[in-house]
């Protein structure tokens, strides 16, 4: 038994990319909670504007980095965001305007709109292999590790090693300044409160004078902003392939339902939920194990409850799970 | 034009949608400068529909409505807010998820100028919702909660306030305490227009009471001459 090891394992390869990676979930969620939220109605183009936004990244990273600018240590990449950003901006406040905006005047019901955003994601989905191609894209540069397995090795004298990326720490760091950034302008400035209101009652939002097309206008801006800065991390810490990016569509939406459709602090709950629950369940656990428990109990097989290949079955799967027994989410959010 | 009250709705006659079956007939609700009236009836007499006439929510075939002399009849509710006129719905009159606070200051949202001292007046009028401004309003009893939504309303220091059944689902105790704080606001100079299915207790305070029966005005008089009639005392205040 060895304790100590058993938690430097589990650290490394269970709670680390977890955390990395359900910051990069509920940067996801987040979005798709303020357009149901707000516009009312899943909009299942989300991965693909993910995809979209991160494509601006990319081509402006290499353009950085053919101009030779970097930013030492950190990745180029977070020079590029302003630039997704700003792109995919013009892009769904474009969409919004030429498609959605055409349903909402006719009162369309939000399955309709689903349906809408479903074109909408070939669209997105074409103008990105169009552009960029359907091929695996690596832009990440700069120091690779904060901590790498072999400095932790030495330093500590344990045989386990813990790694600690750059872009996990970068991802972590980011989510939390985008989410602070987030809360503080829906709880504290006046576009931000009079979007909240929207949200919980369109009729008296109305009636109180609060501009529905500005309100739409910001929701789509902020969604922009969370989209690409939540592709660009995923992208570094894994690697951008236009297709994985639509895939993620099923856990981000997993996780914005799991929180609470329409309840921030739900859908960061959500992200972590699902981010949790993957990563721990396709984890061949056989090694924590090893060290943890006694060694006539440890285990012989990899003790991996699922193949990776079926990661996207446990977002599914807790999906199922939370709509059966809390049809409205781990946090109060909107039936769905 | 002198003489005329502040803000009237004239022989209305109109209904919901485009093509909608008319609900009102010819029907009149007027208020004076800080007066309360009151429109009352048997459910399905076009109480709401009347206010929501006078209000702009819906399209009128006949007559006009006007506001301190001005014709309104073909603004938006929103433009009517602009000019003076608050309204609190009947339901979902709050912001649930937002604290008391934020739903007052979701009420004074056109408001440019500095609109503390109106959320001030309104803590003064309900000193409850001073205790609960970062309280969820969604989480306060029914009492508080229409008081929030009187609040919210009065943050435009609207010149009328038109209030549909205020106490619809609050005790009888509560229901009092509303009907004094709405005299109150009454006290400070804003009119009243109040659709109310408690008759008896609504005549009581009301300067003008409307009874209506089936989109049209049946009885108009003072809240006394009204409780006295025998005929609306026979049909609607049991006797």
């Amino acid at each position: 038994m060895d304790l100590l090891n058993a938690i430097v394992a589990l650290a490394n390869f269970v709670l680390i990319p977890a955390v990395a990676y359900g910051s990069q979930l509920a940067l996801g969620a987040l979005g798709v909670t303020l357009i149901y939220g707000i516009l009312r109605f899943s909009n299942f183009a989300h991965g693909d504007t993910m995809a979209f936004g991160t494509m601006v990244v990319v081509l402006v990273t290499w353009w950085l980095q053919s101009l030779g600018i970097s930013l030492g240590p950190l990745p180029t990449a977070l020079l590029a965001i302003p630039f997704g950003i700003a792109a995919t901006a013009v892009l769904v406040l474009a969409t919004d305007r030429a498609v959605y905006r055409f349903y909402r005047k006719q009162k369309a019901k939000p399955v309709i709109l689903v349906i809408v955003s479903i074109g909408v994601m070939f669209i997105y989905n074409g103008l990105t292999r169009v552009i960029l191609g359907p091929d695996d894209q690596r832009f990440a540069d700069g120091e690779r590790f904060i901590i790498s397995a072999r400095e932790f090795k030495a330093m500590t004298g344990l045989s386990e090693g813990l790694a600690i990326r750059t872009t996990q720490g970068i991802t972590v760091v980011t989510a939390i300044i985008v989410v602070a950034l987030l809360f503080w302008f829906l709880n504290r400035t006046r576009t931000g409160k009079s979007m909240r209101a929207y949200s919980d009652n369109e009729d008296l939002a109305l009636l109180s004078g609060i501009n529905p097309e500005k309100v739409e206008r910001v929701t789509w801006l902020i969604v922009a902003a969370l989209i690409t800065v939540a592709g660009v991390l995923y992208g570094l810490d894994k690697s951008y392939k236009p297709f994985t990016y639509f895939q993620l569509l099923l856990p981000i939406f997993a996780a914005a339902i799991v929180g609470g459709l329409g309840n921030p602090l739900g859908a960061i709950l959500g992200g972590f939920v699902i981010a949790f629950s993957e990563v721990g369940i396709t984890y061949a656990w056989k090694k924590v194990l090893g060290y943890a428990l006694p060694d006539s109990l440890a285990p012989d097989s990899l003790v991996q409850l699922l193949s990776t290949d079926y990661k996207f079955a446990v977002s599914f799967v807790i999906l199922v799970i939370v709509l059966l027994f809390k049809p409205t989410g781990l946090m109060k959010g909107k039936a769905v | 034009m002198s003489g005329e009250p502040f803000l009237i709705g004239d022989s209305m006659t109109g209904g919901y949608g485009k093509s909608g079956p008319d609900i009102l007939h010819d029907c009149t609700i007027a208020v004076e400068r800080g007066e309360i009236a009151v429109i009352v009836g048997p459910n399905g007499a076009g109480k709401s529909t009347a206010m929501k006439a006078v209000f702009g929510m819906l399209n009128l075939r006949q007559g006009a409505v006007r506001l301190d002399g001005q014709d309104i009849t073909e603004l938006s509710p929103q433009a009517r807010v602009r000019k003076g006129m608050g309204f609190v719905p009947q339901t979902s009159n709050i912001f649930t998820s937002m604290t008391v606070e934020e739903n007052l200051e979701m009420g004074a949202f056109i408001r440019e100028d500095d609109y503390r001292k109106t959320m001030e007046q309104v803590f003064e009028l309900f000193p409850i919702l001073r205790e609960k401004r970062a309280q969820a309003a969604g989480e306060l009893s029914g009492g508080q909660r229409q008081q929030v939504a009187v609040g919210r309303a009065l943050m435009t220091q609207p010149k009328v306030l038109m209030l549909d059944e205020p106490t619809a689902g609050v005790s009888p105790i509560v229901m009092d305490e509303l009907f004094d704080r709405i005299i109150e606001v009454a006290r400070t100079g804003i009119c009243i227009l109040m659709v109310e299915q408690n008759a008896r207790q609504a005549l009581e305070i009301a300067d003008k009471g409307y009874v209506l029966v089936q989109g049209a005005n049946a009885h108009t008089g003072t809240g006394k001459d009204l409780l006295a009639d025998p005929d609306v005392r026979r049909s609607f205040l049991g006797g």
